[in-house]
This record gives C-alpha cells, sequence and structure tokens, in this order.
C-alpha cells in the first residue's frame, strides 16, 4: 500500500529553506549552464549543415551567428561552456570519493569560477 | 530467471531499473568531453567567421572534420541524457514523457544532421 498518504507527507527541507550557499549555487548553475548551450549546440550544427548545402545557405546561417545577436548568443555560451566543463570536472572528482570536505569544495568553486571567467575572456580575444 | 534469488535480481538496479547506467555514461562522456571540447572549442572558433571558400576548405581537412565530428556525437549523446535528469526532475507524468520523446529525438536528430555534415565537407 504505497498510496496510502499520497500528497500529505512531510516534506524534507528544499530550495526554499536553505540559505544559498556556493556549493549548491554553483551545483546549479553546472545544471542550468549544461542545458542552456543547446542554443549555441543547435546554432553550429545549423553553421555545418549551412556549409555543406552551399553559399546562400551558409551567407544565412554565418550571418545570424556573426551578428551581434549571434555573438551576444556565442559570448555567454562559451562562459557557460568553460563554467560546465570546470564544474563537471569537479563532479568527476567528488564522484571519486575525493576534495568533499566543505572548505576544499568551497575554495575549488571560488577558483572555478575565476578560471572560467579568464578562460571566457581569454576565447573571446583569441576568437 | 527462476533461478536467480531477490537479492540478485535487486542488485546494481534501483528505482531507475538500470542502475548506474545512466551515471557510468555521464562519467565516459564527460571524461571524453574534457579534452573534445577546449580542442573543439579553438578549432571552430579558427573557422567562424571566415568566409565561405576559407570555412570550405578549413573543414576539407581531416584534424578539424574529426574534432567536429567526435564532438558533435558524443556532446548530443551527453546532452540527451543530462536533458534526461532536468525533464524527469521537474516535469511529471504525461508532459514529462512528450517532453522526454522530444528532447531525444531533437539529439539524436541534431547529432545526425551534424555528422552528415562534416562527413560531406571532409569528404
Amino acid at each position: 500500500m504505497a498510496d496510502v498518504n499520497r500528497g500529505n507527507r512531510p516534506l524534507s527541507p528544499h530550495l526554499t529553506i536553505y540559505r544559498p550557499q556556493l556549493t549548491s549555487m554553483t551545483s546549479i548553475f553546472t545544471r542550468i549552464t549544461g542545458n542552456a548551450v543547446i542554443v549555441a549546440a543547435l546554432l553550429i550544427v545549423w553553421w555545418f549543415a549551412a556549409l555543406a548545402a552551399g553559399p546562400d545557405a551558409f551567407a544565412t546561417a554565418n550571418g545570424f551567428i556573426t551578428s551581434w545577436f549571434g555573438d551576444i548568443i556565442m559570448f555567454l555560451s562559451m562562459a557557460a561552456i568553460w563554467y560546465h566543463l570546470l564544474f563537471g570536472l569537479r563532479h568527476l572528482i567528488w564522484d571519486s570519493g575525493r576534495m568533499l570536505a566543505v572548505d576544499k569544495s568551497e575554495t575549488f568553486g571560488m577558483a572555478a569560477i575565476i578560471v572560467a571567467v579568464m578562460l571566457t575572456i581569454f576565447t573571446a580575444i583569441v576568437i | 530467471m527462476a533461478y536467480l534469488t531477490d537479492r540478485k535480481r535487486a542488485s546494481g538496479m534501483g528505482a531507475a531499473h538500470t542502475g548506474t547506467d545512466h551515471h557510468w555514461k555521464m562519467i565516459v562522456t564527460s571524461v571524453a568531453l574534457l579534452v573534445l571540447i577546449p580542442v573543439f572549442v579553438f578549432t571552430f572558433g579558427a573557422a567562424l567567421g571566415s568566409d565561405y571558400e576559407t570555412a570550405l576548405a578549413y573543414y576539407a581537412r581531416p584534424w578539424p572534420s574529426a574534432i567536429a565530428a567526435l564532438t558533435i556525437a558524443v556532446s548530443f549523446y551527453h546532452f540527451r541524457k543530462g536533458v534526461q535528469t532536468l525533464i524527469e526532475d521537474y516535469v511529471h507524468g504525461f508532459a514529462g514523457k512528450v517532453c522526454l520523446i522530444a528532447a531525444i529525438c531533437i539529439s539524436y536528430a541534431a547529432a545526425a544532421i551534424g555528422i552528415l555534415a562534416v562527413v560531406r565537407l571532409a569528404l
């Protein structure tokens, strides 16, 4: 009888209860950035398909992606990709049972944010 | 099946009935992407913004096109698995199934279109 008291059970504390912390916020942003990158991924696929299709299609796709609007999307996606990559690396380290102490996690979190910003600026300058 | 004990049938499976399979695939693809993404960012970045002929010649070379094809394949598989977690957390019931099917179809369709395009450019 698993459904006896469905919907009326006490709930464990969730986002609205906890004070925002560096570890929880960086984890939430890992999810947001990872899924948001789909926009840039689809634009890049469009760019490749257009390049394979011919000059007219390429002009349309390339024109959109390198327009000011496309530039904003690509720049934000770049930041999201570097962020997601670094914090994905952190999840890999966590999964191996390392760096689970709160102070180490917070140090890595701050360091990864700084590195993500630096990588984004570096990429924007190089590309 | 009749010869398996309950303990053996449950072992490693959990609520999703697939055990640690999802998590393991995310680990494998994320390690692959740890290498692929930086290489792709700078090879694709070199081609983005150039004119049609230059971009065409650039992706006719084997190295940039191999990186692009691999990155498209692995990243869309990674997305397909990752977005499944997102949908399962926030969208439930029938709507959840619709979202999941749409997300999976978009992932594989985009990956197929991207890879076909890269193959056509490279050959």
